[in-house]
């Protein structure tokens, strides 16, 4: 078991989670509460990710991140290295590939917030912070858990993104998900089970937790599951 | 003295209204569709008018040719809609308090009961709002619209679901209130015995157009006629 490339893709998957939250419900407010033309490009940008093939969107990174562009080398003074072949660089990427996972089920928990509620807030005095902070966030509580699970699982997954942008390094770049391709590649399958399994397991754990939180909302509000 | 000049299209209906309401407590009157909420949000800030400029006391709240509009919180306005829309995942006393974040602590609390006290729901105080009637959640919205002590206050049909003894006393103790703070009221309804009960300004408001502004008992005149030829009819 390869512990180095597990604990990397835990921290790598808790890093851009994390990051991803702290991007994700500011924006998925904007998408909700905001007016204007603009807000459609903004929420259509969001989106991309999750059309745009995962070695594509690593290759523009691979080249944007790369030496070659101003931004390259901006963020590589910035860093004292490049993006690219880092762990950094890995945190860039999932956050884009992930964004998407992360702002939809927002937007869709936080446009469930009926209108009332939020005019009631306005009249109150709430600006935007305290209308998302106090009211938005607490009645869209599973869907905040969805908007961190799903980009978590999809992180702790992520194979194109990683090899295009991060390559094979260990300890650095070498994610579960490349452990298991050159476990296969090398005709290991007692490993690649084990590694498999991992995923798997993660997976299923990430759901779990998704599903309960869903029905205990349900069993406290009297209802049941269709 | 609240000047009203409003001119607001939402989809094909059109709301025109030019009016100031000198008296204290004014009631909007009309019947379903007349424009009552859509005037009432305008007041409040919660939509723009196509045209026109709302102002109180001489401070301009809202002004489309100079593109001026106040925020609905610094409007120092309170709206009670017919739906009550409490947080849920806040208890009643918490749903009062909501307004009164720059309030100390214990000034907050006391007035909490103040307010939960002045609309006779001092016993809801720890209820989650969920488990509350429709009744009770009136009472609860009207105790948060006036906690934070509105200088406007709008209210939409907000009794509704209270009975008739219930809601008669209400409106009194709110009357004496909002004459005590100085508030004025401006309450939206389409029960004439309601607009006739409060003695007060009517704008009497048909698909959008002001018909008529003045006294209840005069622009309700053929309202009243209306509703006393009903009774007749009834006990017949």
């Amino acid at each position: 078991m390869d512990w180095q490339a597990l604990l990397l893709t835990l921290r790598l998957a808790s890093v851009t989670t994390a990051i991803l939250l702290a991007v994700a419900v500011p924006l998925a407010a904007l998408l909700v509460l905001g007016r204007g033309r603009w807000l459609a490009a903004l929420e259509a940008l969001a989106t991309l990710p999750l059309v745009l093939p995962p070695t594509v969107l690593g290759f523009f990174l691979l080249v944007l991140l790369g030496p070659r562009t101003a931004v390259g080398r901006a963020v590589a003074l910035l860093f004292g290295h490049p993006l690219a072949f880092s762990f950094e660089g890995l945190v860039v990427g999932s956050v884009i590939y992930s964004l998407p996972f992360a702002v939809q089920p927002l937007v869709a928990g936080f446009a469930a917030v009926p209108t009332s509620l939020v005019d009631a807030a306005r009249l109150l005095g709430a600006g935007p912070v305290r209308t998302v902070t106090t009211l938005l966030v607490p009645l869209a509580r599973r869907s905040l858990i969805t908007a961190a699970v799903l980009p978590f699982l999809h992180t702790v997954g992520e194979f194109g993104v990683v090899l295009m942008l991060g390559g094979d390094i260990p300890g650095a770049t070498r994610t579960l998900s490349i452990v298991l391709y050159n476990q296969v590649e090398n005709f290991d399958y007692g490993a690649a089970e084990r590694t498999a399994a991992i995923l798997l397991g993660l997976s299923v754990l990430a759901l779990a937790v998704i599903y309960s939180t869903g029905q205990r909302r349900a069993t406290a509000r009297g209802g049941h599951r269709a | 003295m609240l000047e009203v000049e409003l001119d607001a299209r939402r989809g094909g209906f059109h709301l025109q209204v030019e009016c100031r309401f000198a008296a204290a407590w004014t009631v909007i009157f009309g019947h379903s569709g007349a424009g009552k909420s859509t005037l009432l949000r305008l007041l409040a800030g919660l939509d723009r008018p196509t045209r026109g400029r709302v102002a109180l006391d001489g401070a301009t709240l809202t002004d489309a040719a100079r593109r001026i509009w106040t925020h609905p919180g610094r409007r120092h306005s309170g709206l009670v809609a017919q739906q009550p829309a409490l947080f849920p995942h806040l208890n009643v006393a918490a749903n009062v308090a909501y307004g009164l974040t720059r309030w100390d602590r214990t000034k907050r609390a006391q007035r909490v009961d103040e307010m939960l006290a002045l609309v006779g729901a001092s016993e809801l105080a720890g209820r989650r709002t969920v488990n509350l009637s429709g009744g009770q959640s009136q009472r609860v919205a009207l105790a948060r619209a006036l906690a934070p002590s509105p200088k406007l206050l709008l209210l939409d049909e907000p009794f509704s679901a209270l009975d008739g003894a219930a809601s008669d006393a209400l409106l009194e103790r709110l009357q004496a209130w909002a004459q005590a703070n100085a508030v004025q009221t401006v309450l939206a309804t389409h029960d004439v015995s309601d607009a006739l009960a409060t003695s007060a300004e009517v704008l009497l408001l048909h698909e959008g157009r002001q018909v008529a502004l003045g006294p209840a008992a005069e622009v309700l005149a053929g309202e009243r006629q209306r509703l006393l030829g009903r009774l007749r009819d009834e006990t017949r």
